[in-house]
């Protein structure tokens, strides 16, 4: 539960170790963490990342999509369970992140949905993922590709 | 006598009020309602299909008659829901260790079409060995899940593929196919390893 600063050393030092950082460009209020992924079975099925992502600054930052070489459509989705215990999944849309709060992306909430593989997501790799935000600003983090069964980061 | 005329209207009005109230109870809550969505599964002796299981034997509710079974839907192109839920039910079954050894634990696809034999053999392979992948004809699968009293819908995407909707809970029935009890999605191991203790605690009592 580290947080860390957006320093390029630090960057490349833990992007070699296979951490997930957030990468130099972008809005500097924006942390994310834990981010993780399961690996996925060949490329036809959608694949999801998770993670945490924090806004440190006085201002709302507002997440308006994603970019990554390892999917053509990737894309934040939202899963819901409904009280007849049906779920279902759909385009989250924009994402305001208040001054000092966090949105999760875990199992059953919103997700980092990456429809369109390029190539399988295989265990023990990375793939950088691009926030993009309503203001220009970008941030990328390199998601360490976890087994299919994984539950969570530190699986 | 026109006090009494009142009064004896007043009487049958509370009367036809109380008997409207009992209709509408009976009809809407009581015996006569209808069955509300979400309802428990019928016991798996009350069910009808016949599917394929992921080494392609033929199977149907009868297979499961005997021990306790654990059964849920999905589908393997499903990137969040499913995997979680057999990740879970793995986390689960190692929970329990040998006391899981005695159990069914089925997977069944709302989503024959791309879900073949061969493909639930490669998914279920990555997750806990007790379970076993089930798919089959469309209108089998319709029967299985008008036997839970679950739903599923085919939902299309922008990506130009679908999805489906299906209810994410996790059944549990005894060694006699009685419905015993559901795991919710996103309940806490905590709840849901007791619940299956409770389903193979049935077995062990119906046995003896």
């Amino acid at each position: 539960m580290k947080k860390h600063i957006l320093t390029g050393t630090l960057t490349a030092l833990l992007t070699l170790g296979g951490l997930s950082v957030p990468a130099l460009a972008g809005p500097e209020d924006v942390v994310v963490e834990n981010a993780w992924s399961r690996a996925s079975i060949g490329m036809n099925r959608p694949g999801a990342a998770y993670m945490t992502i924090s806004n440190t600054g006085d201002e709302p930052v507002t997440l308006i999509g994603l970019a990554t070489p390892l999917a053509m459509m990737p894309e934040i989705h939202e899963t819901k369970t409904n009280a007849e215990g049906v779920s279902s999944m759909s385009p989250a849309g924009e994402i305001v992140i208040a001054p000092g709060e966090s949105i999760a992306l875990e199992p059953g909430g919103l997700h980092a949905m990456l429809m369109r593989l390029q190539e399988p997501m295989t265990e023990g790799d990375t793939f950088p993922l691009t926030l993009l935000f309503d203001d220009g600003g970008e941030v990328t983090v390199e998601v360490p590709i976890l087994g299919i069964a994984a539950r969570g980061p530190e699986d | 006598m026109q006090r009494r005329a009142i009064l004896g209207y007043g009487a049958a009005g509370v009367g036809a009020v109380a008997l409207m109230l009992f209709v509408g109870w009976w009809q809407v809550d009581g015996p006569g309602g209808p069955e509300p969505i979400g309802q428990r599964p019928v016991a798996l002796t009350a069910m009808d299909f016949r599917l394929t299981d992921h080494e392609g034997n033929a199977v149907g509710p009868e297979t499961l008659i005997g021990r306790p079974t654990m059964a849920f839907f999905g589908f393997t192109y499903c990137p969040d829901v499913c995997p979680t839920t057999l990740s879970d039910i793995s986390g689960w079954l190692d929970d329990l260790g040998d006391e899981a050894d005695e159990m069914n634990v089925v997977f069944i696809t709302v989503d024959p079409e791309r879900d073949t034999v061969e493909t639930m053999a490669e998914y279920v392979g990555y997750f806990h060995p007790a379970i076993r992948g089930w798919t089959g004809p469309e209108e089998q699968i319709a029967r299985v899940a008008d036997g839970f009293h679950a739903t599923y819908e085919r939902v299309p995407t922008e990506s130009g593929d679908y999805t489906m909707n299906h209810s994410a809970s996790v059944f549990l029935f005894a060694a006699s196919g009685r419905f015993v009890t559901m795991i919710d999605y996103h309940e806490p191991r905590e709840f849901a390893v007791p619940k299956i203790r409770r389903a193979l605690k049935e077995e062990t009592e119906g046995a003896t």
